[in-house]
């Protein structure tokens, strides 16, 4: 079976995130003052050949923790689909 | 003669300043590209700063994973000095032979200036050239050179007196906003791992090391030498 990985990587709670900030500064300046708590992360999109859904997940999250995501300063969420 | 093995990766950048500064510090210096294998028997290997893989992914990340590094692991884990500048700082820390990570400047500058830096430690190959607490000038040039560590990992950085190179005042008092450069925790513009011979810093000794540029206060950091334990 072949899968579509979407995977999230996120500056870690409690990190400064300064792209955030200035985001959330243009949003506020744009007339979105509700716009709070902004993140800049990056997607990355990946397809994987897996006998099952739980094994592409499972070498995804593999690829996170080797290379796609830094554990010292990103988190990373993946969702399946197919 | 001592041979000082400077690493090459798809856009270093600073690679002729390494290698020159290694010449006038009284070294023979050569180029490895990253996909040798062989470091040919250095005595110090220098991984030197710019955009290795145009900084894809982030800073580092796909560098560390280049065939070369397999050889510099070794090298560092047999006590070989190994100075990482700029760049090769950052490719130090993904490749965990040092800890904690360089998150993007807090202030979203790209900073590209002298900072006045206070030499913490003189017992490493790269600093024993300069007097503890003395204080130089070097450039900075880098957009993701703010430094961050879990609080575990900082205290014992702190306490086991591996902070090599402080951002501080010109006259070496503690740093105000603008001393340092990119917001890094406690100062830290450089660090060593726990034996000493490892060392990493996000300002260009390299750029310091000829009259001709004016200052040639980087020049101590190629005056390296195996130190006896």
């Amino acid at each position: 079976m072949t899968y579509r990985a979407h995977i999230r990587v996120v500056p870690r709670a409690g990190l400064l995130d300064p792209q955030g900030q200035a985001v959330e500064h243009a949003l506020t300046a744009l007339g979105f003052p509700e716009a709070q708590n902004v993140r800049v992360g990056k997607a990355i999109e990946v397809q994987v050949k897996a006998a099952t859904r739980g094994e592409a997940e499972a070498r995804v999250r593999q690829m996170c923790e080797k290379l796609l995501a830094n554990p010292v300063t990103e988190d990373f969420l993946v969702d399946i689909e197919g | 003669m001592k041979r000082v093995a400077v690493v090459r990766f798809p856009g270093s950048n600073c690679d002729f300043d390494a290698l020159y500064s290694a010449q006038r510090a009284g070294s023979e210096s050569y180029f490895v590209w990253h996909r040798d294998t062989d470091l040919q028997q250095p005595d110090v290997v220098i991984l030197p700063g710019g955009f290795s893989y145009g900084d894809y992914l982030r800073s580092g990340a796909i560098a560390r994973f280049s065939p070369i590094m397999e050889a510099v692991q070794r090298f560092a884990a047999g006590g070989g000095p190994v100075l990482g500048i700029c760049n090769g700082f950052q490719i130090m820390c993904e490749a965990h032979l040092l800890p904690g990570a360089l998150m993007r400047n807090a202030r979203l500058t790209y900073a590209s200036r002298p900072v006045n830096l206070r030499i913490e430690r003189t017992d490493t190959p790269f600093t024993c050239a300069y007097q503890a607490g003395q204080v130089i000038t070097l450039p900075v040039a880098h957009g993701e050179g703010r430094y961050v560590a879990d609080e575990k990992t900082l205290a014992e950085l702190e306490v086991t007196g591996r902070i090599v190179v402080r951002y501080v005042a010109p006259d070496g008092g503690a740093a105000g906003v603008e001393d340092n450069p990119n917001g890094s925790i406690n100062e830290i513009a450089g660090i060593c791992n726990a034996e000493g011979n490892v060392v990493g810093l996000m300002p260009h000794p390299d750029r310091m090391t000829d009259p001709a540029l004016g200052l040639t206060e980087g020049l101590g950091f190629f005056e390296c030498r195996v130190l006896s334990k």
